[in-house]
């Protein structure tokens, strides 16, 4: 009898959906049907149906070709080359679970390396906003609950995030807002007419990357100061309308993506916007939070920063203390100026998703690629470390675009030997202790700590 | 042949989500990313028409991509690439000391590109670092 799972999250956007409901075989192997879930959500949980997956590393070849080695060698490779490293680069993690992001910490530490998360790709500017100016945030819940007037600035969340708008800022009806998207006022800011913006009520199609313009034209307005006729490409009266509509709400939501991240300003502009929301709190309630991307892109945030005091962008290689600065210890950054000496891609594709030239850098030395599927980092890596995929074969705690943590389940067995992501790092860890004839301290301390009985069972048959 | 210089956005969209999804070197991904948005009113400027090649060149790299019909309306003066293997190849690393590449917001140069062809994601990747053994 197939079973119905219910409550399950889906690993995919920072929405982190924990209602979806997936149809099991009986034998607990394949995924048969996916309820609730988005598009995106829904064909990353068939994915894992998908029988080429692989099942074993793989290690370049001197001709370029793949050979298939064991976890044992795997793990014994990559642990001599981040210790033969002067300066390793650990980038990814968007798609770990924040057991697996605690486990690298140690390898990071012990082989002196840069510890960097997708944000720095991302919403890293944002996080420099928020140490320059705070972050006056709230729940998704909230913004459900009691959000009248809710922004979208540079995001768009029915292509990015498809299930934001039902969950959370548009269409569900809340506590305070039981009409739903009848009582909520949409103002989306975009330099094209996204499928968001013909959502909202108003939609200020601004002349791209002039959005700290527009923010300041909106918080001058706000204060009471006239302002040109047009600001950004935007007339005064659609400014000034803006303005009073947020200035009336009850509770006025503003959520933020790339457009302002990846366009010139990056964290000035999100200044601005935590700026303007505190202005709004003068007249309203008024809240922001960032549009982060992948379902458990907040718990590196979170959990490196109680490990070593930073969120991303964290310099291990003194040794004696973390130390980050964005635009020096930055993966982009490090790559172009080529620093590293060698990467570790863990659950995120920089091969896709960094610009070619960095890739090209990051290539010239040890790369290696930690991730359940084929990408394309793995497809250039020297080594490719199958693991299970957080959310869907393995269990673990993911922090929501809000930072509320959500404990996911596993759906599926995991493929046979084939480890979680803590479960490799911690024999990488164990395997680096060895070499350098030290005491795994970390490994002690953990009493829970999950025997991988698994590999050793699959590497002797 | 003419050029147009247009200033580029590469941005997340569904149809990239769900083909990623499924794995990048699925032709859903080749489909959903090697294309390129742009206005009409921009397309007839350099002669560019709907579903044909058009060569894309920034300030430290070229791209064929296929020009489509706007899935969302670009005004004149933007184009936009997906987000992905295609558009990484024209981003520029330049990241403002925050760490963040300059995404969104470079200038560009338009050609039409009849004859060329698209490259796979594989073949862009693997050719960029010196692995690609498949050919042109």
């Amino acid at each position: 009898m197939p079973k119905l799972i219910t409550q399950v999250g889906c690993p995919y956007c920072g929405s982190s959906c924990d209602d979806i409901e997936v149809l099991v075989s009986d034998d607990n192997k394949k995924i048969l049907e996916v309820h609730n879930a988005c598009i995106i959500g829904t064909n990353l949980f068939f994915h894992a149906n998908d029988p080429t997956r692989p099942k074993l590393p793989r290690q370049r070849q001197p001709d370029g070709s793949m050979k298939e080695i064991t976890y044992p060698e795997a793990i014994d490779w990559m642990a001599k080359t981040l210790l033969a490293a002067k300066k390793p680069l650990i980038y990814g993690f968007g798609s770990t679970n924040c057991e697996g992001m605690s486990a690298v910490a140690r390898i990071a530490e012990k082989s002196g390396a840069v510890l960097d998360n997708c944000a720095t790709i991302c919403h890293g500017p944002s996080f420099l906003a928020m140490f320059d100016n705070g972050y006056p945030s709230c729940t998704l819940g909230e913004a459900k609950n009691r959000a009248d007037v809710v922004v979208f600035w540079g995001c768009n969340p029915m292509h990015a995030h498809p299930r934001h708008t039902s969950r959370y800022s548009i269409f569900p009806r809340g506590y305070f807002t039981n009409k739903g998207q009848m009582q909520r006022t949409i103002i989306s800011v975009d330099p094209r007419q996204t499928d968001t913006a013909k959502l909202a009520d108003v939609h200020l199609m601004l002349d791209q990357g002039h959005d700290y313009e527009l923010f300041d034209a909106f918080r001058t307005v706000l204060k009471g100061y006239d302002i040109p006729d047009v600001v950004a490409g935007i007339k005064k009266e659609t400014i000034v309308k803006s303005v009073e509509i947020m200035k009336k709400a009850r509770f006025c939501m503003i959520f933020f993506g790339m457009g302002c991240t990846h366009t010139d300003g990056r964290n000035h502009n999100i200044d601005a916007a935590i700026s303007l929301t505190r202005d709004l709190n003068n007249h309203t309630k008024c809240s922001i939070m960032a549009m982060r991307g992948h379902y458990n892109i907040a718990g590196p945030g979170q959990v490196w920063s109680w490990i070593f005091g930073f969120p991303y962008c964290i310099d291990l290689s003194k040794g004696t203390h973390a130390h980050m600065n964005p635009g020096e210890t930055s993966s982009v950054d490090l790559a172009m100026r080529d620093e590293v000496d060698c990467f570790v891609n863990v659950g995120a594709d920089a091969g896709a998703h960094f610009p070619i030239q960095a890739v090209q850098h990051l290539k010239k030395h040890p790369f290696i690629t930690i991730d359940p599927n084929f990408n394309m980092a793995s497809e250039i890596a020297d080594l490719h470390i199958p693991v299970r995929i957080a959310g869907v074969d393995e269990p673990g705690v993911v922090y929501r675009m809000d930072n509320v943590p959500i404990q996911f389940k596993s759906v599926i067995d995991g493929l046979p030997g084939v480890p979680s992501d803590e479960e490799l790092f911690d024999m990488v860890y164990e395997r680096m202790c060895e070499l350098t004839k030290t005491e795994p301290v970390w490994l002690t301390a953990k009493e829970d700590r999950k025997h991988p009985t698994n590999i050793s069972a699959v590497n002797e048959a | 042949m003419t050029k147009i210089n247009l200033n580029m956005i590469t941005q997340r969209s569904v149809e990239e989500g769900a083909a990623m999804e499924k794995g990048k070197t699925n032709p859903d991904y080749f489909e959903a990313c090697s294309i390129i948005e742009m206005n009409p009113e921009d397309m007839k400027k350099a002669g560019i028409w709907v579903n044909s090649n058009v060569r894309v060149t920034s300030e430290c790299g070229t791209v064929v991509v296929k020009c489509i019909n706007s899935t969302q309306y670009c005004p004149p003066g933007l184009a936009h690439i997906r987000q992905g293997v295609w558009a990484n190849q024209v981003v520029p690393p330049r990241t403002q000391s925050t760490g963040t590449p300059q995404y969104s917001g470079f200038p560009v140069t338009i050609e039409p590109a009849f004859e060329e062809k698209r490259k796979t994601a594989l073949q862009l990747v693997q050719g960029a670092v010196g692995l690609w053994k498949g050919g042109n």
